[in-house]
């Protein structure tokens, strides 16, 4: 029985993975969980100074889903290269850094600071809908997409994921850009742009108004997509949105997912990841299933 | 902080103690290995409400094992949850937060400062005060004549009850008591709304009084991981650098005069 996938030549003992932002840098949850287990680690965003975010409340539960505009609160890449970077050298797991900018210049700032670290992809974030000014801007354009993609392209040390949004027309169109310009895969979906209203106070129940849904309320619009890029791209797809179980992983993995991500459900319970692997390892002896990779997009 | 696991626990008992407010008992080892102002994260009993509800501890007895929280109704999940019985499995993620200093208290003059819902947590904390306090003087806060919990609070030190509208006790607010009463504490434990909160930092600063004041903010994950719950802070926080700290993590209590509030 094999569960180890491949991306971009970085070899993952499983296809199961953290969700940025959701994750910290696995310090918060190394109480809970046996970080060693992962498939891959992937951070939450960092940007090239420390960010402070948005204004509180940035929370919000909805049905069977969260609203989050926490704006991408970080410490910059410095202190993160410094603390999270070197924390998570102990373990055996590969590192994926999310990374985000107001401009391409700032990502490039911190691709580029990240070039001799022990991180092992990057995963450039042009889909977080929290923030004014850049991160999503660039990931709804094809022509934005595409370019930014080829501009990290040129200067990153280690293979790069675009995280696409699924707040757009056509996202096979997003992930064939990003494929053009060069990207190694494309990892979704993020958030999808969401409110709620409090009746009783008449106000936002976010200050930022606006957040990002997430959480298994999310999921069949999520499969959906991996299924629409797996089809239309030949890097690998990383599935993700509202993954609890075994069986949630397995669908994006059938869509045309070579790895996943687990994400807001990590709040609901902090196991999620490690009881997914096992769950997985379990399907595959249970019927008679060699290797995951004979399952990545068998679901025509 | 040992205690940290999310598990499934068993109701002991639940019962609504005043209008739209509960307490809640439930078996678990976290009720040997918490401390007062801590919380816990307890899940509603549908997977259709996929975030912990925090929720203060009331009170711990960790030789029965039993925790105790008194809440308030305030949305779908905490309704769900107070349809609760006893016997009835309920998700718990625990033990979260810092909790009060208590040692700072040793030897000192104390006031506790409770109003409303922020009641509740004092109630332990009073408790373990005594035999570290000096003297040790109790406000609790209340919109009127149904003064839940206060009761328990008479073993732990003079108790003043206060009401917004005159029904019973003091009237007004718990600072007007305590200026009525022209008692000066050297250390200040609260919980309660932000007005009154923001009240206690100034009289601790006009009295070079020491406040440690409980926060509260919506919350995700509880373990400080998604910065959901964060507050200004005086100094660059340990996370993030950026003067927003983590109420879940590096809260909910604070120094007052290291937060924005």
């Amino acid at each position: 029985m094999d569960t180890k996938v491949t991306i971009a030549g970085v070899e993952l003992k499983n296809p199961v993975m953290t969700a940025s932002g959701t994750f910290g840098s696995g310090m918060e949850y190394s109480d809970f969980v046996d970080i060693n287990r992962l498939g891959a680690i992937v951070t939450k965003g960092v940007a090239n100074v420390p960010w402070s975010g948005n204004p509180t409340p940035r929370v919000t539960e909805t049905p069977s889903g969260m609203l989050n505009a926490i704006g991408l609160q970080n410490p910059g890449v410095d202190v993160f290269i410094e603390r999270d970077l070197e924390f998570l050298k102990q373990f055996d797991t590969p590192v994926i850094v999310n990374v985000c900018g107001h401009t391409v210049e700032e990502y490039l700032e911190v691709v580029e600071r990240l070039a001799d670290t022990n991180a092992s992809l990057l995963e450039i974030n042009v889909s977080c809908p929290n923030v004014k000014q850049g991160a999503i801007a660039f990931g709804q354009k094809t022509e934005a997409l595409f370019d930014i993609t080829k501009r990290i392209k040129a200067v990153a040390r280690q293979p790069i994921i675009m995280k696409l949004s699924p707040n757009v027309t056509d996202i096979a169109e997003m992930a064939r850009a990003a494929e053009a310009a060069g990207a190694d895969a494309v990892s979704l979906i993020n958030t999808i742009t969401g409110m709620k209203i409090d009746i009783n106070r008449r106000k936002f129940v976010l200050a930022n108004k606006t957040g990002g849904l997430s959480g298994p309320a999310i999921r069949p619009v999520a499969v959906r997509m991996v299924y629409q890029c797996a089809n239309a791209v030949k890097i690998p797809v990383i599935g993700m949105g509202g993954i609890a179980t075994y069986e949630d992983a397995l669908e994006f993995i059938m869509a045309g997912a070579t790895a996943v991500s687990v994400g807001a459900v990590n709040f609901a319970n902090p196991y999620a990841t490690v009881e997914i692997i096992e769950g997985i390892e379990k399907y595959l002896q249970d019927t008679g299933t060699q290797s995951v990779k004979e399952l990545i997009g068998c679901v025509r | 902080m040992s205690y940290r696991k999310k598990e499934t626990t068993t109701v002991v008992s639940q019962e609504m103690i005043s209008e739209g407010i509960f307490d809640l008992r439930v078996k678990t080892a976290a009720a040997s290995d918490c401390v007062p102002g801590q919380f816990v994260g307890v899940f509603p009993p549908s997977d259709a409400h996929i975030l912990m509800r925090p929720i203060s501890i009331c009170d711990a007895d960790p030789d029965g094992q039993i925790l105790r929280m008194v809440y308030r109704i305030a949305g779908e999940g905490t309704k769900g949850i107070s349809k609760l019985k006893a016997g009835d499995e309920v998700k718990l993620l625990s033990v979260l937060g810092n909790g009060f200093p208590l040692e700072t208290a040793k030897d000192k003059k104390v006031a506790v400062f409770g109003g409303g819902i922020g009641i509740p947590p004092m109630l332990y904390t009073s408790e373990k005060l005594q035999g570290i306090s000096k003297e040790t003087e109790i406000y609790l806060g209340y919109r009127n004549s149904d003064t839940f919990l206060a009761d328990e609070f008479k073993p732990c030190g003079t108790v003043n009850i206060v009401s917004e509208d005159g029904s019973i006790g003091y009237k007004g607010n718990v600072l007007d008591a305590i200026r009525e009463r022209n008692y000066r504490p050297e250390v200040i434990y609260a919980c309660g709304p932000m007005p009154m909160l923001r009240a206690i930092k100034i009289f601790a600063e006009e009295t070079g009084a020491l406040a440690y004041i409980s926060l509260e903010e919506r919350m995700a994950c509880g373990v400080g991981a998604c910065l959901g719950c964060v507050c200004k802070t005086v100094h660059k926080d340990a996370h993030s650098h950026v003067n927003n700290t983590r109420i879940c993590t590096e809260g909910p209590v604070f120094d007052a005069r290291e937060v924005e509030i």
